[in-house]
């Protein structure tokens, strides 16, 4: 017994830099890509899209088109088979754009799908699409909310009706008049894209007129799924989607884009196979996009720098049908405590397709206004940036009144300092010098919410020692694969290398997508529960066996860690699942669960998880649930050439138990360099009378390059959190790009005297700060 | 991309005499600027004429400068000894340009034919004189933020060559040596190669149809020696220059005895900065002459909506690429 339990010893991987396990498969090139994927007679699709923003198709003229070799069919509004249901129809359609192109002659954006080519090979589906012949009649398009001919409007709700457009408490208006220290400001954000490295890709399958499987990029195969179901009017169960590998999304591949279902529609017509992905290019007018935006904020203090007044507004572009904006309020309404708040959303139709979610919706942008306007009360009350923030810590979430279920960022603020040597910053702006260089030092607040989700998972255990575990979740890259292996490995006591974790599958038990930074704890939680099923069964297996050390123990007097069975009493005395499990002669045993995050696992564990048992004050449900960290970083700024590099880059973060060391550490500095990519040099260029994107590629759409990143040290400080799931996970997809912006306009500020407020700060617009007076 | 054929011509008459008969023919060394266009529809060859095999190579010192075989490649070029010691501001610019590999695969003579960034000619959705006469200039009202204030006319503000090798060769009085079908050869100084856009922005330069560059040759000069390449962007690597310079100073005691000067992404065409040159010689070398003849760079700019801040910009680039060479 003692033997079996040694070689099997509890390997407590949690938590370890364990190296990813899909790595081999990634740089052998095993791992396969949703466009890298075929099946016997795949044929390829290639997208015609609209080169006006707003009119009417007047004609399609393909005959040169289909003269290319191989072609099988082309695809427009008046040969389409039409979708059984469009998504206006559809009461319960899960994606931000609730339009499809293609049902009738209308233009609304540029870009829009007007024609799809099926064909025998890519190459000849390509130039049949470069041969099509579409005339319109144009109309002048709207471009943005600063289009002359824009009308904003008051949403009242917006997200698909899901948020309020106006958030209030106090009042705002009235504390700002009466506040000892105002400051207002306008904070323009440009339009950014995703721009991940692999392009959205889907590939259907039919089989029959009834059965139908989609590998499609996606990180969220559930929605996916249900849309297609809804679409066609076919029971969920006949759709299989399935997403093995994503090569990043940052929300781009959350939603549901026309493409899919273009795709899906004429693989049916044509009886093959149809795999699509768009272009480079068309990755640009085909996902969605940040939006183009602009926030007022008004912001009062008394005279020692506590706030009293949060009032803020925002103006965005929207598409001619949704009213989508990414809800920049959330992070002002609960970073500080300050008892007088309010935010309003306006909106204007443009000839855009509708944006969408990208990493830190809302809270990206808000925290840039936020967190800038804090930096300059600072400033304004002579108190350092790290003071004022600590004078309005927010003792428990001023937004609903709740206790929080952790908060670290006292720890956050403190060590951050210490690492970056804080103390040692010069706050007076302008004194720095390295050559001829100014240099510059700021910092920012981040957060994210836990965003209550939950999900279920399967585990299957093996007499052999090996494990299966399912989940229907999707890995974006930054490793759901590794560290749901590790999880998985220490509910079981195997080493990671003895579990398989599958996912990326609807025939999976249904997990969430990655987004909204739940994957992680959601199906953390899920796996645990499923394990608990497994553990269950096998310790009932156990007390009724003769040979068992736990013979005739009762089941509730057993306790289970890292695989190994053992009586809560007498720790001694036990053994590990694997044990009892071979005894029985049976290969293998099955459990399954479901596992939640946030205030779902919260109410459900209620009264169980010792720390919230004898508090009244703590209802089920009652925590705000939030992750928190600190950025600092040092720029310089080149005042005769107007570049700004950031120099060095501290980021430290509470976000409960860390999974794994590295891939979180990892997903943190992807975080900041996602965030100095927006505060830096991300901007989609629209043309204002064409309303059409004139940089849409990755030679004029900048994202940074290694050579504009410096060293980026990440720290997470220890947090435990009893109420948000099993582990105490907190997501970090999301978190580590909060403040980003803002810390590097602070930075720029401290460098300077100047303050930018609109990204991204390129050398244009600092050379134009640096001409005013400070 | 349309079908095109495709040769391998093993002599430089049978590639220009194939360029000659047949219009829809282009040349192709890297294919780096062409096969990307060619995959946007905004050129459009029926026949792809591969000149790598030609011997248009090497990199060697003659009596007339530094020659370089118009088939070497950028990264060759950029790291070779004679270039970074006679001409930094050449391999400067060469290293400063696009990514390794682009720069591995990218040749020479393709370098100083590279086609405007600009984003209205590269969608064929849009308008654009260049790409169809006669269509209009969406930029002049739209995107302009990176294109030129020099030499542009009411049918085009493209910067006709975006890159930064040609600047330095027009800094550096290169001459370019040219072939035709016919086995001819005749010289063209580079400050004499490209044409400004005028009313018929779709011509380039002087490059007949049935001519190939052959090679590149620099004088050799004190200038070229204490020459220098800065180049201002949006991201510290792989863009193009929002602004850039290559400047060469001779200095005797303390006075600037030669200046060459030219900008980047400012001019229609890589722009040659005489009046500057001629404000230098004489005078001491200090930032105040610097700051002065600077002045005269953007004299007669025409900036638009969204690319004014480049005459300050280049003033500013040219000072510092002037210092940094005087060592002041």
């Amino acid at each position: 017994m003692e033997t079996n339990q040694k070689e099997n010893a509890p390997t407590n991987v949690v938590g370890k830099p364990l190296d990813r396990v899909d790595g081999p498969a990634k740089v052998t090139g095993a791992a396969r890509y949703s466009a890298e994927i075929s099946v016997p007679g795949t044929v390829h699709g290639v997208l015609k899209t609209s080169t006006i923003a707003k009119g009417r198709i007047t004609g399609i003229d393909t005959s040169r088109a289909a003269k290319e070799p191989g072609i099988l069919n082309i695809f427009t509004h008046e040969n389409l088979p039409k979708p059984a249901k469009t998504p206006k129809q559809i009461e319960k359609w899960r994606a931000a754009q609730s339009y499809l192109p293609m049902q009738d002659n209308q233009i609304q954006y540029a870009g829009q799908p007007v024609a799809l080519v099926v064909a025998t090979t890519l190459e000849a589906a390509t130039q049949a699409a470069a041969l099509i012949r579409v005339t319109y009649q144009a109309e002048t398009p709207i471009d943005s909310y600063h289009d002359p001919k824009a009308e904003l409007f008051d949403p009242q709700k917006i997200q698909q009706g899901k948020k309020d457009g106006h958030v209030v408490r106090g009042n705002p208006q009235q504390a700002y008049n009466g506040a000892a220290v105002k400051h207002e400001a306008t904070y323009v954000h440009a339009i950014n894209h995703h721009s991940p490295m692999e392009p959205a890709a889907t590939l259907a399958v039919w089989e029959g007129a009834d059965k139908l499987t989609v590998y499609e990029a996606s990180q969220n195969v559930t929605m996916h799924q249900g849309n297609l179901a809804e679409l066609l009017g076919m029971p969920r169960e006949q759709i299989r989607v399935v997403t093995k590998y994503i090569g990043g999304g940052f929300g781009c591949k959350g939603s549901f884009w026309p493409h899919t279902i273009l795709t899906v529609l004429a693989a049916r017509a044509v009886n093959r196979p149809v795999k699509l992905a768009l272009t480079r290019q068309q990755m640009f007018t085909g996902v969605g996009h940040r939006e183009d935006q602009e926030q007022t904020l008004k912001m009062g203090a008394t005279a020692e720098g506590k706030l009293v007044s949060i009032v803020h507004t925002k103006k965005a572009t929207t598409s001619p049908w949704d009213n989508y904006t990414e809800s920049n309020g959330k992070v002002m309404d609960m970073l500080y405590a300050c008892e007088n708040y309010s935010t309003v959303y306006e909106l204007a139709r443009a000839n855009v397709m509708t944006s969408v979610w990208m990493r830190a919706p809302g809270e990206a942008p808000g925290s840039f206004a936020l967190e800038s306007s804090m930096d300059d009360l600072a400033n304004q009350l002579n108190l350092d940036p790290l003071e004022i923030r600590l004078r309005n810590y927010a003792d428990y979430d001023h937004s609903n009144g709740k206790p929080w279920s952790s908060k670290s960022l006292k720890q956050c603020y403190t060590r951050g300092a210490e690492l970056f040597g804080w103390s040692k910053r010069n706050p007076k702006p302008g004194q720095t010098r390295r050559g001829k260089l100014l240099v510059g030092h700021g910092m920012a607040s981040a957060t994210y919410p836990v965003h209550s989700s939950q999900g279920t998972a399967r585990v299957r255990l093996f007499a052999d020692g090996h494990a299966v575990v399912e989940a229907g979740a999707t890995d974006l890259g930054t490793g759901t694969y590794t560290v749901m292996t590790q999880v998985s490995a220490d509910a079981l006591g195997l080493p990671p290398e003895k579990i398989r974790f599958e996912l990326g599958d609807t025939r999976l038990p249904t997990a969430p997508g990655s987004g909204g930074s739940v994957a992680a704890g959601t199906v953390a939680s899920s796996i645990m529960a499923a394990a608990e099923d497994v553990w269950d069964k096998v310790v009932k297996m156990a007390v009724a066996d003769k040979k068992s050390p736990l013979y005739k123990a009762k089941p509730t007097d057993v306790k289970v860690e890292l695989g190994r069975m053992f009586l809560s009493k007498d720790p001694k005395k036990g053994e590990t699942l694997l044990a009892a499990l071979g005894r029985s002669g049976q290969p293998d045993i099955e459990g399954s669960g479901t596992g939640k995050y946030g205030a779902g696992y919260e109410e459900k564990n209620f009264g169980q998880n010792g720390a919230n048992q004898n508090d009244d004050k703590q209802k089920p449900g009652g925590h705000s649930m939030h992750s928190f960290g600190a950025h600092f970083c040092e720029v310089e700024v080149d005042p005769d050439l107007g570049t700004i590099r950031v120099t060095r880059w501290v980021g430290v973060h509470g976000a409960g138990t860390v999974l794994n060391l590295k891939t979180a550490t990892s997903q943190m500095t992807g975080g900041a360099i996602y965030g100095i990519g927006a505060a830096l040099m991300e901007d989609t260029f629209r043309d204002p009378n064409f309303a059409r994107y004139t940089n849409a590629d990755l030679a004029g759409y900048h994202v940074p390059v290694n050579a504009d990143i410096p060293n980026i040290q990440v720290e997470f400080v220890p947090e435990t959190d009893p109420y948000i799931n099993y582990l105490g996970v907190k997501g970090i997809g999301e978190l580590g790009m909060v403040g980003v912006a803002a810390a590097v306009a602070n930075a720029v500020f401290n460098a300077t005297g100047r303050r930018l407020r609109s990204l991204p700060m390129t050398p244009d617009k600092v050379l134009e700060a640096l001409r005013l007076p400070a | 991309m349309n079908n095109f054929s495709y040769i391998q011509a093993d002599k430089a008459k049978e590639a220009t005499a194939a360029k000659r008969d047949d219009k829809s023919a282009a040349f192709i060394a890297g294919g780096t600027t062409l096969l990307d266009l060619m995959k946007l529809n905004v050129e459009n060859h029926g026949q792809l004429i591969d000149v790598n095999m030609l011997p248009f190579r090497g990199i060697e010192m003659t009596k007339d400068g530094l020659r370089i075989g118009a088939l070497e490649r950028m990264s060759e070029v950029g790291a070779h000894p004679l270039v970074k010691e006679n001409f930094p501001a050449v391999s400067e610019s060469l290293l400063l340009a696009a990514s390794a590999q682009l720069r591995n695969m990218a040749s020479i003579g393709g370098n100083v034919l590279q086609r405007t960034r600009c984003g209205y000619f590269r969608d064929t959705a849009f308008p654009c004189n260049k790409r169809e006469p006669g269509t209009g200039c969406p930029a002049l009202e739209g995107d302009n933020r990176n294109l030129a204030i020099l030499g542009t006319s009411e049918t085009c503000i493209a910067t006709s060559y975006p890159g930064d090798l040609a600047v330095a060769l027009i800094a550096l009085d290169a001459v370019l040596t040219l072939e035709n079908a016919k086995g001819k050869q005749r010289q063209v100084p580079i400050t004499k190669f490209y044409l400004l856009p005028g009313t018929t922005p779709q011509r380039e330069t002087v490059l007949e149809a049935d001519e190939l560059i052959v090679a590149v040759t620099i004088p050799q000069t004190a200038a070229a020696r204490k020459s220098k390449y800065l180049k201002v962007r949006d991201r510290s690597s792989y863009a193009y220059a929002l602004v850039s310079a290559a400047v060469g100073l001779e200095v005797q005691g303390g006075t600037v005895r030669a200046a060459r000067v030219a900008l980047g992404a400012v001019g229609a065409q890589p722009w040659r900065c005489f009046e500057v040159e001629k404000a230098l010689v004489g005078q001491p070398a200090t930032e105040a002459t610097f700051r002065a003849a600077a002045e005269l760079a953007l004299r007669g700019a025409k900036p638009r909506e969204h690319n004014a801040y480049k005459i300050e910009m280049a003033k500013n680039t040219l000072v510092r690429a002037l210092s940094e060479v005087a060592s002041v």
